[in-house]
Formats: C-alpha cells, structure tokens, sequence
C-alpha cells in the first residue's frame, strides 16, 4: 500500500468517514458541471426532495454541445437548446457560478478550471466527465464520475470510494526536438497498455515531466484515463505555483504565502512508498500516432502498423477488430497515410501553447486542397490570446477554419462530424470507433504540431521535417 | 421491446436470468451509447439505442438483437469492458435494455463505480472462465442464479465463485448503494471538515 506520496496525503486530508461497507466517504473540493451529465443529478436532488449542500463549491460552464460555427441562441440544434437551457435555469435554481458563452470564461471545462486559478494544488476535484484527471498536473486529485455520483456531491459534496493504489510513472532525461507531451503520453499509454491503471493514480514524475510547462503537463495528466487510471497526478512545483499565481481565483495577499506552503508540504516524500513504480526514457520518444481503435494502439511515425504476430495474445483480438475497423494492413507504414479532416483541439490539446506549435508549422503554408481543416480554441480566453498574438490569423491564411470555443469533434456531440469513413488527424484523445461523429469514422490520434503537419501534406507526415 | 423497466431499490440478494454474451475487449461507453444520444435530459429512452452503431453494422446479428436474448437480464464480457467516457448513459442503457447484472474479466473504473451507482453488480472470473461461458451460451441457453450473499452463480451445469469487491457486495446487500442518503448521515463530520480543509479560507473564491 502506498505510503506518504501526495495522492495518499490528499486522500486522508479529505476522508471523512469510513463507510460500513468499508469504503471511504470522501471530501469534494471542487465540484465542475457541464450541460451533458448533470441535468439528471439536479433531476434526482428534485426527485428526493434534496438542496445543493456548498453551491459556492461548484462551477459551471458550457462545453460539450455548443455549436462552433454559430453561438447566436436558440441553437439551431432544438436538443442542445434544451441542454443549455436546462443547465441555465439548475444553475439559476441552485445558485451556482455559471460561466455562459460570452461571459469571457466559457470554454471545455478543463481549460477554463485551470485558467481562472479555480484548480490548486491539494485539492479534491471532481466532474463528470472522464478527463477530469487534466487537473492532476496542478498536484490535485481529480477524478471523472458519473451522473448519480454528481447528484452525490451536489448533495452531499462527498463521494463514496475506495481508495486507488499509486503507480508512479518515472520519465528520465527529456523530450527531443518536434516530440511534445502527447507523443509522451500516447507512448506511455502503449507501453503500459489501456488498461494498466484500472485501480491506480497514476503520478507522473522525473526530468522529462519537471521540464514540461503546465499546459504539457496537463495534456500529460488528461489522458492517464486512456491508460485505464481514473486520476493522474503531477508533484506541484515552482511552474504550477508561477502558473496559478494572480489568476482571478488564486489565493491573494497574506493567503498566497499561507497556500504556497501548504501546497510545497503536499509533495511525495522523498522516502514515499509506491504500489508500484515504472521507468522509460523519454528521449527515445518519437512523433507517434494511433493507427487502431484504441488510445494504446499507437506506433511511432516511421514504423509500421504490428504485425499480428508481434502482439500479445490479450492485444490480438482487438487488433483484428483495428485493423478491419481501420482498413490497414499489419505492416503498413503510418506514415502517408491520406487524411480528409485535420481537428485541433479538445481538453488534451485545445490550450494555448498547442495552438502557438500549431502556427508555427503552419505559417506560410497552405492546407492541402483535399483536407478539411479547423481550429478550435479550448476556451473563450484561449481564443482571445490567440487573436492577440494574430495566431487566428496564420490558421486562416494557411485554409483553417477557426471556429468558436468548445469540445467540438473530440467527441462530435455537436455539427462537427467526420462523415462516412473519413480518416481523420485529430488533437484529440480518444480513437474509439465511431467517437468522431462518423459509426464508420477513422481517427488519428497526434500532437497539435503533427496535425498541422498532417493538414499542409494532407497526410500523416513527420512533423520534424517542418521545424528544423 | 421488454417488459417494462422497473429502476432497482434497496437492498439487491440475488439476480437470476438469461446470459447474453458479448465477446471483446476494450469495448468503450462511446460504443455501449454513441455521444449523439447524450443529448437529453433524462435517461429514460436510451435503452433502444443501446450499441447502436455496432449494431447497424452487424445487420441484426449484434447479440443485442438476437431473438434468443431478448429476455436476457446478465451479461458476459471480456477484459476492461466499458473504458473510456464517464457518461453514465452506458450503463443506463444497458440497464433500461434488461441488464441486471455483469459477469465479465475486468471492468474500466469510472464504468465500474456507475455501474454500482445505479444498482447493476458487477462480477470478475479468470478469462478461461468467462471464454468458456460465452462459448456454452454459443450452444444452448445459460440460465444463472446468482446469490450476492455467498457470491455464487449456480446454473444446471455450471457452479461459479464470482468475485466482487467486498465493499460493492456490501453495499448490494444493505441497499447502500444508493450513496446519497448513507453520505448525508454524516452531515455534521461534512461540516467539520469542510471547516478543517487549510485551501477553503484562502480560496478567494469566496470574495
């Protein structure tokens, strides 16, 4: 059992009761609602005749539905219309801070959290939404749950759990040229497989990770849940702090000094105990794209797709069922493969610092004719930085569509959908079949700079061949 | 369709019913319900739109639109079923379809703790257990009954010690498993560590 890591000192701060079942009853701190899975919980508070307990410890916003072309109300769409509105009138009801398109704040909900100093070191945060892990990077633990376990924190701001054991995850030396966070993690999540983490935290740590920026580390943290962890988890340090500081709900004054050493005590012990602890080497990453169906089936861009042989006995029947799904070859290179849709965004990739790589790549470019491409900005403050620093510019100059923020195609809930068996270079994170939009759609899962790279050859391509 | 769905209450013993085996691994809750059905309100008509897509594509060959499983209540996965999204869509789904209960080799977490949430237990059996009663339901119907208190299944030909963890058994047996209620009996231990937590009165959150 883990003893004395950050996850283990989070966890006993907020228990507060052991349950007679024998799970733990656990403290929320931060509570994140969005329009998809919380119109059911404020539904059954109604249902049982029960009040939100801490409205002041939950915060909303809009992300998953909202249409990225045109924001103007009613939607177009009448279910997502109903979706909103819903939301409007809960958060109305109950008195919950609400961060509606055009208030400036609007954006997936794992971006607009971090940005305005909402997600702190130390705290419990949960949402309903599996990416809730993003906020580990800040030294959280931050846990994705469902629709009864949402009408739970509203009603009670605890959940009921059992505590997870703690993988550490060990990154020496660092990233090489036009290798970025999400090479990292989709390599992690390969070597160790999707669902390695059922049942663990997962804490990120050793060179490689210290050296990465906050928004890195929270592509880092974000996908863990692909790996099959429910929370991943960063050690805080002097760039988390730095990154909090004066953000509109960061401590102020006399109470920074107070929070900068509480959260500088929440680290791993040096002598800290892990259930398990595993090592790689980080500069033999590469640019790795998804050639399957699955986060974990992903190789490096200039291997080739595995051979059926080459795969465990447990790996096979999915890579069977890739290789169909994909119409790839075992032993095809990735590398070339056409493209139809370029996406970049999503709460993996939809922040700042990806839409900058992005640019970078595409400046003086033109996209192929035969791509789609677009842009979506992870939040409403994203998108205005962009425009600031003329990063909306270059996308379209280059034949971008930029578009309005939200979560768009990483999960396609509203227009933008891949249609028929389009392949896709996407941002995003999750490949599964049909996740795009499209029950035939086919996802490429990259770095924001691959894709770029992707959208100006109009086929998967190394995105080293642009940068040097 | 079914009968009509009836929301399980209380305390949940036993679950006896007709197996539908559905083979694969890493099957995903974007699979058990694509995101176009998320957008509602309520969880009331998912149940149609269970495996939707994978269901299209089979062209009613998907064990979900078998004739033989229509009155199927308990079913039988492979390894890390239900990963990926949080959307507990899938299990209501599967639920509002006849699921009352999973038998499978691994669970995804998030999936897992809904699963509980709404009232479906969810069993693990070593691989060659699960591979061998997916293989018997290929031939003849398998009828199980399951008793939560000795986390047995017992069918004409086959006896099984499921495993279930010891605190989700628990919580099956006493009806605890609809959280809210045993989590707002310790209303004031709540209020106390609210009270307690150091990032509460340095939040200016508050202001």
């Amino acid at each position: 059992m883990s003893q004395d890591t950050l996850f283990d000192k989070v966890w006993d701060l907020h228990k507060v009761s052991s349950l007679p079942g024998g799970s733990d009853q656990i403290f929320i701190g931060l509570h994140l609602i969005h329009e998809v899975t919380s119109p059911q919980a404020f539904g059954a508070l109604k249902d049982k005749k029960l009040k939100v307990k801490f409205p002041d410890r939950t915060v909303a916003t809009v992300d998953h539905i909202v249409p990225t072309d045109n924001q103007s109300r009613p939607f177009k769409d009448n279910l997502a219309e109903q979706m909103i509105e819903t939301l409007e009138k809960n958060c109305l009801e109950h008195k919950i801070r609400f961060f509606n398109i055009g208030s400036g704040n609007q954006g997936i909900v794992h971006v607009v959290a971090p940005e305005l100093g909402l997600t702190q070191p130390g705290m419990t945060i949960a949402c309903g939404d599996s990416h809730t892990s993003t906020h580990g990077a800040f030294g959280s633990i931050a846990f994705g749950i469902g629709t009864s376990q949402v009408r739970d924190v509203l009603a009670t701001q605890t959940l009921a759990m059992n505590k997870l054991k703690v993988r550490q995850i060990w990154c020496d030396n660092t990233l090489s040229k036009g290798v970025y966070a999400k090479d990292l993690v989709l390599h992690i999540i390969n070597k160790l497989g999707v669902k390695a983490g059922v049942g663990f935290a997962y804490e990120f740590a050793g060179p490689a990770i210290h050296e990465l920026s906050m928004e890195e580390r929270m592509t880092i943290c974000n996908m863990s849940i692909e790996g099959g962890a429910r929370c991943g988890y960063i050690n805080p340090d002097e760039k988390t702090f730095s990154y909090i500081k004066n953000k509109l709900y960061a401590p102020k004054n006399e109470h920074w000094d107070i929070a900068l050493r509480w959260w500088e005590s929440l680290k791993s012990d040096k002598n800290s105990i892990y259930d398990d602890v595993i090592k790689l080497d980080a500069s033999k990453v590469e640019p790795t794209v998804t050639w399957g169906i699955t986060p974990g089936q992903s190789i490096s861009i200039n291997q080739q797709i595995p051979l059926l042989d080459e795969l465990s006995p447990n790996d096979k029947l999915v890579a069977e069922e890739a290789y169909e799904y994909m119409s790839f070859k075992p032993g095809q290179l990735i590398k070339d493969t056409p493209v139809d849709v370029c996406f970049i965004g999503s709460c993996t990739n939809g922040r700042i610092s990806d839409l900058r790589v992005a640019a970078k790549v595409l400046k003086g470019k033109k996209v192929s004719k035969n791509v789609k491409a677009f842009a979506v900005p992870g939040s409403e403050k994203v998108a205005t930085k962009a425009k600031q620093e003329g990063l909306d510019q270059i996308f379209k100059d280059s034949g971008f569509q930029w578009r309005e923020p939200g979560c768009s195609m990483c999960l396609a809930m509203n227009s933008d959908k891949l249609v028929g068996n389009q392949v896709s270079a996407s941002s995003s994170n999750r490949n599964f079949k049909g996740r795009q939009g499209s029950p035939s759609g086919r996802t490429l899962l990259m770095s924001p700079a691959m894709v770029a790279a992707a959208a100006i050859n109009g086929k998967v391509s190394d995105v080293r061949e642009f940068i040097n | 369709m079914k009968s009509e769905f009836t929301q399980p209450i209380g305390k949940i013993s036993n679950i006896n019913g007709q197996c539908i085996p559905l083979i694969g691994n890493d099957i995903d809750t974007d699979r058990i319900i694509p995101a176009r059905f998320l957008k509602c309100v309520n969880f009331d008509s998912l149940g149609e739109s269970v495996f939707e897509d994978d269901r299209k594509t089979l062209k009613g060959k998907h064990p979900f639109d078998l004739e033989e499983n229509k009155n199927a209540s308990i079913l039988i996965v492979n390894s890390n079923f239900g990963c990926g999204s949080s959307r507990e869509h899938a299990p209501q789904a599967l639920m509002r379809w006849g699921i009352k209960a999973i038998i499978g080799e691994s669970f995804a977490d998030i999936f897992y703790s809904n699963c509980i949430a709404i009232g479906i237990p969810c069993f693990t059996l070593p691989k060659k257990s699960i591979e061998e009663m997916q293989n018997y339901c290929d031939n003849q119907f398998l009828f199980l009954e399951i008793d939560l208190k000795k986390s047995l299944a017992k069918s004409k030909d086959l006896n099984l010690n499921l495993e279930i963890r010891e605190s989700s058994r628990k919580m099956f047996l006493t009806g605890e498993w609809d959280a809210t209620s045993t989590l707002l009996d310790n209303e004031n231990l709540i209020e106390n560590k609210f009270n307690q937590l150091p990032y509460i009165k340095f939040n200016s959150y508050y202001s």
